[in-house]
């Protein structure tokens, strides 16, 4: 190539089509590019609900940020430095985003009378002027790639659906972007569809080939690779992570993994993982609802197994009557919530975090819960472990709350070594613990875990229900001294796991006394945040909460050592209230609800207005 | 896995009736219909065969419910309507275990209705025992889904305007492969139904005829002591009954079945538990919606198709076979890959 290059250290690009124009495999292409070629990176596929909205209209338009660099980075990006754009209804909806100087890719064949009026336009943006600001390149996407389509065996339809290749191809081009994956990735995928694998090869090739002899790319980006710690990468989403770490607490616990789940978005791409892997001996339940789901989950615990649920806030709030039971029950049960907007339905595809207060409270009378929350799409995996040692060595139903920006978000994950995760040692009761026989509820002095014999033991047969019960013999009790003392002592052995975890970890400041404190997904943010501020020279100190439920035991300490501290959430104030009430200080939040992760430069005016 | 969830079928000579007790005191009202049925399987299961320590039973809320606290075996007292959910995920994940479900109208026919009826459909290897006493005991005396339409009680003052489930009929909508119906004083006869349902591989329906002499005494009389209300069911046998086998049953051209007073067996619709379709055994149902006049009794289809934890167990075994068994470190670098170093 004989055009020059520039050297980059970090970019920024949102591609945005409509539902049907396959924006997300895009995204998903060139970011295997990106990771493949070693720059670290962070995504953020926005995408509808809808299955597929009428197509050119503005409810129907899905998109894909991806940013990437040389240096490590947090966040997929406030805003994208570049925007492409497959036709009006994606300009419309994305152009509000794209800073002024800011690049703009446009298929400009898709920009017809017809098109404007379904994306709200009353002129074209393309001639009315309204564009100057940005460094706009119309490309005449459509066309082109019928053209290079010309001599495949396929409709004019199926062929304009291979104009995503052809924008890959181009940005590939003008990025540098490894192709080796990408092509070998067509040919497996539409292996069954010869005439698809030719029409995406060539519309690719045809999209670098543009990028080459087009005088309107004058210019290409180098972003070299990012000087991450060594080892063995891959890139991972949340729900991946996930489902890997579930496969992980199976294989080092000795238990089998059993999935109840139901279909919901944004959690059912966990069910289809693992349903995929019955080489690991996974039992998954597609059930007929969410309360069967997490209902054959608890009885596969009750028979000895890991016993999983996966759903979203609607689904989560269905299944509370049955993590009570798992709650006196004493066994264990992992309850994965991949959190949505809500209220209700909410907005099913968008991210935030306000199912935290539901975990801790959501079921009736005194119903303790640990929480464990994930913090990266990569960290999922350990934070699954985590969940499954606590819930396994404590006997209780667990909660782990992960969202929607975790789950579809991506980022290169250093694939751990199998022999360094830790080892989940399981006791079963073997033996007849009383000289009656086995009572059930005569619980370990330390960890106040009850035995767990699982049916098939001969000899320690027992019954358990939902009824309060005696301590010890766990027979049927209305004693009112016994209730008072089994909901403390509840209470008390989650309490108690505060001195099994780790303690809350302070990124601090000299010098700072404020405290920037999160937790669930917004730590990618609030990191980035908190580097603005330092390098405008502010002061500020960060810490992140993994454990929600006992909090790791400095906490109180932690916060009361700051003047202040700012509690940023995609909710209304839930961690906010559980600070406040548990550790007595008078924290504030940072709280907007707008189905988006939050953009690093407000959390980084949000603490400079603080201190 | 051997036949139905029972054992080898030896009898365990050294268990008996009163191994099966627990040592808990039953309380139920006296006079209640639940302790007939609790001493027919108490008795009942020293003949199965299946040790205490594989047995299992999982119930929701209810009378019915407090079943499992009263059996020396493993058990749990779960919620209102989700014992078959529960037993699925046992069932499934352990198949070495031998998996009852007990329980009622209200529990498996209300709030339970939709895990009865894709349990059944899933033919998952669970028996489920269904106490029907027409009424909610346990609350005090509100009607059922199986109460009569015009019952009149606690919340139907004015009279109850739901009609009522025909718990068999419901079974074999739901694609049961195991659907029979027995009395709780009958207890040669509820014997045999359970060591039949024990036997039976895949989900097992019984319904069992429970009197509740508290809230809803004498409401299945009519078949308990009048024997011309019997319709006793047996595979390859014509459909007789009454008195003196004076009445039959023939299927007429609508498909309904239509009872007839008769001196021979010529016409009379032979009963076939094994028939592929469930139309027959269907119809059967339709002789009586509720239990006052002649009603149909024993075991209205028994059919084999594949078994729900068998072809899950099969899946996983294939899998590792063909791909060989998970290995976690491989599994986690799979996929494009790279190297920092």
């Amino acid at each position: 190539m004989s055009k020059p290059v520039e050297k980059l250290d970090q970019v920024v690009i949102r591609f945005a089509g409509d539902s049907g124009d396959g924006m997300q495999l895009t995204g998903d292409r060139f970011t295997s590019e990106t990771a493949i070629l070693g720059n670290d990176l962070s995504t953020l596929p926005d995408f509808p609900a809808e299955i597929r909205a009428p197509a050119g209209s503005l409810p129907g338009v899905s998109g894909f940020q991806i940013h990437f660099s040389d240096h490590d980075i947090l966040t997929p990006g406030d805003e994208p430095n570049v925007l492409v754009a497959m036709n009006p209804a994606a300009l419309r909806t994305n152009i509000r985003d794209l800073p002024n100087g800011g690049t703009l890719i446009v298929n400009r064949d898709s920009f017809t009378d017809r098109n404007l009026e379904k994306a709200g336009y009353t002129s074209n943006p393309l001639e009315d002027g309204s564009l100057d600001e940005f460094r706009v390149h119309e490309v005449p996407l459509t066309s082109l790639t019928l053209e290079a389509l010309k001599d495949v065996d396929l409709s004019k339809r199926e062929a304009e659906r291979s104009k995503n290749m052809f924008a890959l191809g181009l940005m590939s081009w003008l990025y540098h972007r490894p192709t080796e994956g990408t092509i070998a990735f067509i040919e497996r995928k539409f292996q069954a569809r010869p005439e698809i694998v030719a029409a995406n090869v060539n519309a690719f090739k045809a999209g670098w080939a543009y990028g080459e002899t087009s005088e309107d790319f004058a210019v290409t980006y180098e972003v070299a690779p990012a000087q991450l710690p060594p080892g063995t990468y891959r890139n991972i989403r949340g729900n991946q992570a996930l489902a890997l770490g579930l496969i992980a607490a199976s294989v080092k616990s000795g238990l089998p993994l059993f999935l109840g789940a139901y279909p919901i978005t944004p959690a059912s791409e966990i069910l289809e993982d693992l349903s995929r892997r019955k080489d690991f001996g996974v039992r998954t339940f597609q059930a007929e609802d969410e309360i069967a789901a997490v209902g054959a989950a608890l009885g596969a615990s009750f028979g000895g197994a890991l016993g999983v649920c996966t759903s979203s806030g609607p689904g989560v709030v269905l299944k509370m009557e049955t993590i009570g039971l798992a709650v006196t029950l004493e066994l264990p049960l992992l309850i994965l919530d991949i959190q949505r907007a809500g209220p209700s339905t909410g907005m099913p595809t968008k991210p935030e975090q306000a199912d935290l207060l539901l975990a801790m409270w959501g079921r009736n009378a005194e119903s303790p819960v640990p929480v464990v929350a994930a913090s990266t799409p990569g960290g999922c995996f350990e934070s699954a472990i985590e969940a499954a040692r606590i819930a396994l060595k404590y006997r209780t139903p667990v909660f782990l709350l992960s969202d929607a920006y975790l789950a579809n978000g991506s980022e290169p994950w250093l694939i751990p070594d199998v022999e360094s995760l830790p080892e989940i040692p399981v006791d079963f009761a073997e033996q007849p613990n009383h000289e009656g026989g086995f009572m059930p509820y005569l619980r370990d002095t330390e960890t106040l875990a009850r035995p767990w014999a699982i049916p098939g033991t001969p000899g320690l047969e027992h019954r358990i229900g939902g009824l309060e019960k005696a301590d010890g013999t766990g027979n049927v009790s209305y004693d009112p001294d016994n209730h008072d003392y089994m909901v403390r002592v509840r209470a008390q052995k989650v309490a108690g796991i505060a001195a099994d975890i780790p303690e809350l970890e302070v990124d601090h400041q000299e010098g700072a006394d404020l405290l920037v404190l999160g937790w669930g997904g917004t730590y990618g943010p609030i990191a980035a945040g908190v580097r603005r501020v330092r390098q405008t020279g502010g002061k500020v100190a960060q810490a992140h909460l993994h454990y929600l439920n006992p909090f790791p035991r400095n906490t109180g300490d932690v916060l009361r050592s700051y003047e202040k501290v700012l509690v940023p959430e995609m909710n209304l104030g839930q961690l906010l209230k559980l600070v406040r009430a548990e550790c007595l200080v008078d924290a504030v939040g940072y709280n907007r609800v707008r189905g988006l992760p939050f953009r690093s430069s407000e959390l980084a005016d949000a603490i400079e207005g603080m201190l | 896995m051997s036949e139905g969830n029972g054992g080898n079928g030896r009898p365990l000579v050294q268990l008996t009736a009163k191994d099966f007790k627990s040592d808990q005191e039953v309380r139920w009202c006296p006079g209640c219909g639940d302790y007939a049925i609790l001493a027919a399987m108490q008795g009942f299961m020293p003949e199965l065969g299946v040790p205490r320590e594989r047995t299992v039973f999982v119930s929701g809320i209810g009378c019915a419910a407090r079943f499992p606290y009263y059996m020396q075996t493993y058990g749990m007292h779960s919620i209102h309507g989700r014992a078959p959910a529960i037993a699925t995920g046992l069932s499934t994940s352990r198949p070495d275990l031998s998996v009852w479900v007990v329980t009622g109208d209200g529990d498996a026919l209300s709030i339970g209705g939709n895990h009865l009826i894709h349990a059944l459909r899933r033919n998952v290897s669970i028996k489920i025992l269904l106490f029907n006493n027409q009424i909610y005991g346990l609350t005090k005396g509100q009607y059922s889904p199986t109460s009569p339409l015009g019952t009149k009680n606690k919340t139907t003052p004015f009279g109850s305007t739901d009609y009522p489930f025909n718990p068999v009929a419901l079974a074999l909508g739901a694609e049961a492969t195991f659907v029979a119906r027995s009395i709780d004083t009958d207890k040669k006869h509820l014997t045999e139904v359970l060591r039949r349902a024990a036997a039976h591989a895949g989900s097992a329906f019984v319904e069992i005829y429970q009197n509740c002499n508290v809230y809803n005494d004498g409401a299945f009389d009519a078949v308990r002591d009048e024997k011309q209300n019997r319709i006793l069911l047996e595979h390859g046998k014509p459909v007789r009954f009454g008195e003196n086998g004076e009445r039959g049953v023939l299927q007429r051209r609508d498909g309904a079945m239509e009872i007839v007073d008769t001196a021979g067996d010529e016409g009379l619709v032979v009963h076939d538990e094994h028939a592929e379709h469930s139309s027959l055994a269907y119809a059967l149902s339709r002789l009586s919606h509720t239990p006052h006049g002649p009603t149909p009794i024993g075991v209205f289809r028994d059919v084999e198709r594949p078994v729900y934890d068998a072809l899950m167990a099969e899946q996983i075994e294939t899998t590792r076979r063909e791909m060989g068994e998970g290995e976690l470190g491989r599994l986690l670098q799979a996929g494009d890959t790279w190297d920092i170093s």
